[in-house]
């Protein structure tokens, strides 16, 4: 809908929406996340749902014990190398529409191991990560920041056009490949189709 | 139509009304489903769910029968709990009637107690 046309509606006392507009609505205000925690992080991603920083506020309190029923994977901690396969195999059994946050230095990028030999040097290597979290830990209000930035990607998906989210797009997978633990290194070390390793310029 | 001719037709009416009610969102959600969103099957999607580990055998397995033997035990204790806390209340004004009556019904416990004792359920091994 046009976007003048809307306003001068608005202005007469007209409240006009789009079906568009209404599932997202709904989506963004009840996003369901997998009650997954994989390291100190975890301890702050729980603090953000108890009652002081409350993220029940945005509907997103009901941490699920199933992946079958969560929209959204909360990457809280070090992901090491032996433990990434099992969030890559949980990331697929969750049904779409799913969304990622990567919370904590850990999770996006191997933080302080980062030059070690055992700790995945971040997610978003294997699967598709919406928000990404600074921190070490982040502070439960950054959490909430991330969170109300994936209301707001949430918000501007659309429904129709070439511009479609992954899971309204019958030609997008669902499923990322699940990497192997293999003897000096995950095999593959990562997934192609989401990452591509930064090309050094000199 | 007044209501006290004995006519259901306002309770069809209404049953009708909250089975359309919770079918309708159901209906809707298909529908929407249909047209918009494409399902996406895959291996690991439709794999056991089991805390992300991949799950070795079936899900559908046999539990062992031999865990009767702990309802056994669980119900004569329990239920002689139970009967003996007001039969020992009650005890001085009871008839002698009821006193053998309360008897015949412990030694029906006892019974299944020496059952499972002589089936040796009593030692730890």
């Amino acid at each position: 809908m046009d976007e003048g046309l809307r306003s001068e509606l608005q202005k007469q006392g007209v409240f006009t929406t789009t079906l568009e507009d209404l599932y997202n609505w709904g989506r963004k205000n009840s996003v369901w996340p997998l009650g997954f925690g994989l390291a100190c992080c975890a301890i702050e991603m729980i603090a953000a749902s108890m009652s002081r920083w409350d993220l029940a506020r945005f509907g997103a309190e009901v941490f699920r014990p199933s992946p079958r029923q969560a929209d959204l994977m909360i990457v809280a901690g070090t992901v090491t190398k032996k433990m990434a396969p099992q969030v890559v195999r949980l990331y697929n059994q969750m049904p779409e529409p799913k969304y990622v946050i990567a919370m904590g230095a850990c999770a996006i990028s191997g933080g302080p191991f980062k030059q070690g030999y055992n700790v995945l040097k971040g997610i978003d290597r294997f699967i598709p990560v919406d928000v990404h979290i600074p921190g070490c830990p982040p502070r439960p209000e950054a959490l909430l920041h991330a969170f109300m930035t994936l209301q707001e990607k949430i918000d501007q998906q659309q429904l129709t056009g070439a511009n479609r989210p992954r899971h309204l797009n019958a030609d997008k997978p669902s499923e990322f490949p699940v990497p192997e633990f293999g003897e000096h290194d995950l095999e593959p070390p990562n997934n192609r189709a989401v990452w591509k390793a930064p090309v050094l310029k000199r | 139509m007044s209501a006290d001719n004995g006519s259901y037709l306002p309770v069809v009416v209404l049953l009708l009304a909250a089975v359309g009610f919770a079918l309708a969102p159901l209906a809707l959600a298909w529908l929407w489903a249909r047209k918009f969103s494409p399902k996406k099957p895959g291996k690991d999607k439709n794999a056991t769910y089991e805390c992300g580990l991949e799950s070795k055998g079936d899900a559908w397995i046999q539990f062992k029968s031999e865990y009767y033997l702990y309802a056994i035990i669980f119900l004569i204790f329990d239920v002689e709990t139970i009967f003996l806390l007001p039969f020992a209340v009650a005890f001085t004004g009871l008839s002698a009637w009821a006193f053998v009556e309360m008897l015949i019904f412990v030694f029906m416990l006892v019974a299944g107690l020496l059952w499972a004792w002589q089936k040796g359920v009593l030692t730890w091994k």
